[in-house]
């Protein structure tokens, strides 16, 4: 057991921080989403020429190849500097990874590049209406005509579609077979008129998500990603890299609300309050043991290259206590947390959206229940 | 980085878990709480091991292994929920070697890693195994002292865990140095996170067996999602245990925090796991045969010897507090 950083990820961590120090991200515009995101591209394109845009992924592919362990540094440190995450999150995290396991050559050299630079922005087509946590049952379907597919359907929770050039898409090619078998994955063309990109107004008054509306959209044959038919497989690498990385970011930032809370109580003198010390005090032992836990999922990776259940009940914990350190915040500070527009009352109901983004509670515990402890298919 | 047991740790865990296995099931727990006696060849066998002086020097007649092994071994202690004075015995003969003088090494290291003498490990109010111990590791707060039993007061305290034994302690010792309190909580959640692992295999055998509606119980998710609970409370508690164990020996500075989370996490998640075992088996868990019971009330015990959960949280405020203070004042 050891704790410690190594001499070279400390070194890692180092060099990161004296880059993000001279180089600090700056606030973000309040003007509109679209400025907001413009921003974190222009932050991803300077994080690119430091050589920082992506860290994980191999030399080869233009990265440094970090450990897994230096990659949690990188977005720890992102968060603890309040930088943003990258505009391209979800190519850096999800597509390239994909494309680098399932890829062809050609489909390597055409689309790994522009990911890291931000100049081409990727969204992620799984989710349906009908289509949530049973994923498999999705309905889009793609209809082989020469050698292109047509594609017909919708696609809902698509985040930053709005700014995407590439959609990881995961449609039906073959109604005959079982539900996860007919299924492919396509890289496809957002700037096609065939593609109508509705953003989803959220609960927030902002919009990350949208719907896709697809009527016959056409994508190559050589945007098949992983063969016919084995889009299951594919999806799987995709959903597996959801949460890597991102989780040691969303962390750093709850501790950083978590001592803005603590700060907060501190000066209405609320902190000789005994109820509410002993809710900091349990939000402080649920942040740290998220922390401690997600470090332990690191270690289980690294060493027997299997996750380990960590990774799931470190979602969990995280979004259930930002939800209930943002409900404190909202109880401490009173009408001030609730006014519109303020960062506290966006944190309140953001949060919302933590314990259902990404897996829901009710899916993650699920899958603890069959795959970690083994028990019987839910009923 | 590297937060997990190493290859030596995990041959310890083995072995200690297939030997409580095969030497103190839950018949024997039965039968030595129903008699109010510990089971003596069980303490034989660990004393033959060496394992009551894991954490002590060599030149102390100990293993010279540290707090990280202490705690393996007692996590599979607590799985088997064994009778035996074990946990006061190593906890205190560590915590003497880290945090004790030389004069009181030298007079109770080589009795208690040779398991000649016992130690008695709490709180004047609840401490266990004083009363037949050589000498008494009590804490008040955060400060801790060193009794000799011939000094103090021992009255016996009878409580709900007949699978060990408790009583009341008055008289003043000498102080032991920093980090000792650290050091007991730590050892005593590591104990809880055994005792709620137990709890959990016990509790997904039963409902992967039972069958209502003619499916296994364990099918329906407000069954299988309280399993999940439970392995929750289980992994958070054994993230803070291994953390404090860890700092013990190799970063005091982190200790005061981590034992606080440990100790946190480990009485509130032994009280919710084991309840939840209990729930969980229906109406069979309620029963003296069902075994679950000698887990919840151990659970409870260790959860007050280790001073509740509000206390270590109002410590983790006050942490917190002074750690987002810092992190707000201007920098340099």
């Amino acid at each position: 057991m050891d704790l410690t950083f190594t001499d070279k990820e400390t070194a890692f961590r180092d060099e990161l921080r004296a880059w993000l120090a001279d180089n600090p991200a700056g606030e973000p515009p309040e003007n509109s989403d679209g400025e907001a995101y413009e921003w974190r591209r222009q932050w991803q394109r300077r994080l690119a020429d430091g050589g920082w845009a992506s860290v994980h992924w191999p030399v080869e592919y233009g990265g440094r190849g970090a450990t897994l362990t230096e990659s949690a540094i990188f977005f720890e440190e992102l968060a603890r500097a309040q930088a943003p995450l990258p505009a391209n999150v979800l190519g850096l995290l999800l597509a390239g990874p994909t494309i680098m396991v399932w890829g062809t050559d050609e489909q390597k050299d055409r689309f790994l590049a522009p990911m890291v630079t931000a100049e081409e922005i990727w969204c992620q087509g799984f989710s349906e209406p009908e289509a949530g946590s049973d994923l498999a049952s999705l309905k889009t379907r793609a209809v082989k005509d020469g050698d292109e597919w047509v594609v017909t359907g919708q696609k809902v929770w698509t985040s930053g579609a709005q700014y995407s050039k590439w959609c990881m898409l995961v449609a039906r090619t073959d109604t005959e077979v079982p539900k996860h078998k007919g299924l492919t994955y396509f890289l496809m063309d957002m700037e096609q008129d065939e593609i109508q990109v509705r953003p989803l107004r959220q609960m927030t008054g902002e919009s990350e998500f949208n719907e896709l509306f697809i009527e016959g959209a056409r994508i190559p044959d050589e945007n098949v990603l992983g063969g016919v038919g084995n889009g299951w497989k594919v999806a799987l690498t995709t959903l597996m890299n959801e949460r890597a990385g991102l989780g040691f970011f969303l962390q750093v930032r709850l501790r950083q609300l978590l001592d803005q809370v603590l700060a907060e109580a501190d000066r209405r003198g609320l902190l000789e309050d005994p109820v509410v010390a002993d809710k900091l005090g349990e939000l402080h032992l649920k942040a740290e043991i998220i922390r401690l836990t997600a470090y332990r999922g690191l270690t289980q990776i690294e060493r027997y290259g299997q996750p380990g259940p960590e990774g799931s009940l470190v979602k969990w914990m995280w979004s259930e206590t930002n939800q209930q350190l943002t409900q404190l915040a909202a109880d401490l500070l009173g009408p001030e947390a609730l006014q519109a527009g303020t960062p506290w009352a966006y944190e309140l109901l953001r949060a919302r959206g933590n314990t259902i983004e990404g897996g829901t509670t009710e899916v993650l515990k699920n899958i603890v229940a069959e795959r970690v402890l083994g028990l019987p298919k839910a009923r | 980085m590297h937060f997990d047991l190493n290859d030596e740790q995990k041959e310890i865990k083995r072995v200690a878990h297939d030997l409580l296995a095969a030497r103190s099931p839950f018949a024997k727990v039965r039968e030595a709480a129903e008699a109010a006696r510990y089971d003596e060849a069980l303490w034989n066998e660990l004393v033959e091991l060496g394992w009551p002086g894991i954490a002590v020097s060599a030149k102390h007649g100990g293993q010279d292994l540290g707090a990280v092994e202490l705690s393996v071994l007692l996590e599979e202690l607590g799985y088997a929920c064994a009778a035996s004075p074990f946990l006061s015995s190593a906890t205190a003969a560590a915590v003497i070697e880290a945090a004790g003088s030389p004069d009181q090494q030298q007079r109770w290291l080589p009795g208690l890693a040779s398991g000649e003498i016992t130690a008695g490990l709490g709180t004047p109010e609840l401490a266990a195994d004083a009363e037949d111990a050589g000498v008494i590791v009590l804490l008040d707060d955060d400060d801790a002292q060193l009794l000799d039993r011939d000094e103090a007061d021992v009255e016996p305290f009878v409580s709900i865990d007949a699978t060990r034994r408790f009583a009341t302690v008055s008289g003043s010792g000498e102080p032991l140095g920093a980090g000792a309190a650290e050091r007991v909580r730590t050892a005593i959640a590591a104990e809880l996170v055994g005792v709620c692992q137990r709890a959990l295999d016990m509790t997904l055998e039963y409902v992967k067996d039972r069958k209502q509606f003619g499916v296994p119980v364990g099918s329906f998710q407000a069954v299988s999602h309280r399993c999940a609970q439970m392995l929750r409370d289980t992994e958070s508690a054994r993230s803070g245990v291994y953390y404090a164990a860890w700092a013990a020996d190799a970063d005091p500075d982190r200790l005061p925090e981590a034992a606080a989370l440990a100790a946190a996490a480990a009485a509130e998640g032994g009280r919710e796991v084991t309840a939840s075992a209990i729930q969980a088996h229906g109406g069979i868990g309620f029963t003296w045969e069902a075994d679950v019971h000698w887990l919840y009330k151990r659970a409870q015990l260790d959860a007050s010897l280790i001073g509740g959960s509000r206390r270590h949280r109002a410590a983790l405020t006050r942490i917190g507090a002074s750690r987002a203070a810092r992190a707000a004042a201007p920098a340099g």
